[in-house]
């Protein structure tokens, strides 16, 4: 069922601001297999010119999840989990993220549209620091597939 | 650490071509970093309900791993000011311990003011991309 056009624009309240911390860093750059020392050594990354542990370049998705639930789990989209695929990212760093943030994410619904029995919905989500600077956009594109019909 | 001065790169230049391998453990130690518990992505039955081959990786695992060929020749993972991509296939990952292996590879696409750059990327696994429209805008050194 196509997602309902009327959603585009949607704002949701902004959340409880995420802290990021120098063990999430540390253990989100080493899933990724990371070994650069500014994501681990405070020296490291402050000979980089950085107050704190700097974020790899796609952290802002982990201070973004609990943020972007709020549209997956939108019970008036009723997207089915399940089904939905990751089309298409992009990040826009205003500047790097560092441990010791404290980063509020406001999401809101940038587009829909419906391709092919997909629908897609393209999600927005601002990241402020607590002194209300704009650290990084992220947009996701995400892809609700079909039920293929049985006619 | 050094970092690249806009002098020195051209459009066409290539940056050192990397192999990364995700097994199933490496699913799982991203979902548990990154928060995505996305059943797809540790789940074979319901990968396989839902109509996928196997379980795949969580495409923020592969995106997140792909721009280490920027950040890496840049010495500097904080000069990322943009970075998209397009999830066009799946990675079906194997309960093997050879799991799936991407090859990436990446050139300077065009130079911008202010000595930025833009890097286009490309990720290949089985002769198939698994990104497309992957691009890095990088801040360089005067």
């Amino acid at each position: 069922m196509a997602i309902n056009p009327e959603f585009i624009g949607r704002t949701y309240p902004p959340t409880q601001s995420y802290s990021v911390g120098r063990e999430k860093i540390r253990e989100f750059a080493s899933a990724l297999g990371e070994t650069s020392p500014c994501f681990f050594n405070l020296d490291s990354a402050r000979q980089l010119g950085y107050p704190d542990l700097v974020a790899p370049p796609t952290f802002a998705v982990v201070a973004t999840m609990k943020a972007g639930e709020q549209v997956v789990f939108d019970p008036e989209l009723a997207l089915d989990y399940t089904r939905v695929v990751h089309g298409e990212q992009r990040f826009v760093q205003h500047r790097p993220i560092f441990a010791g943030d404290e980063l509020t994410s406001t999401v809101s619904v940038d587009s829909i549209r419906s391709a092919a029995g997909n629908d897609m919905i393209t999600v927005k989500t601002q990241l402020h620091s607590t002194g209300g600077e704009l650290v990084s956009t992220v947009y996701s594109l995400l892809v609700s597939r079909g039920v293929e019909e049985v006619s | 650490m050094t970092t690249v001065s806009f002098s020195q790169v051209h459009v066409g230049l290539e940056l050192p071509p990397q192999e990364f391998v995700f097994t199933r453990a490496d699913l799982i130690r991203y979902a548990g970093a990154s928060g995505d518990f996305n059943v797809i992505h540790w789940s074979e039955r319901v990968a396989k309900e839902v109509g996928l081959p196997s379980v795949i990786a969580h495409g923020m695992l592969t995106m997140g791993t792909v721009i280490r060929v920027v950040t890496d020749w840049l010495g500097d993972p904080g000069k990322v000011l943009e970075y998209s991509a397009r999830f066009t296939r799946p990675i079906p990952v194997p309960d093997t311990s050879e799991g799936a292996t991407i090859k990436v590879s990446a050139k300077v696409s065009e130079l911008l003011e202010n000595n930025q750059a833009v890097i286009a990327i490309s990720a290949i696994h089985n002769d198939v991309t698994v990104l497309a429209k992957t691009v890095a805008t990088v801040q360089l050194e005067p």
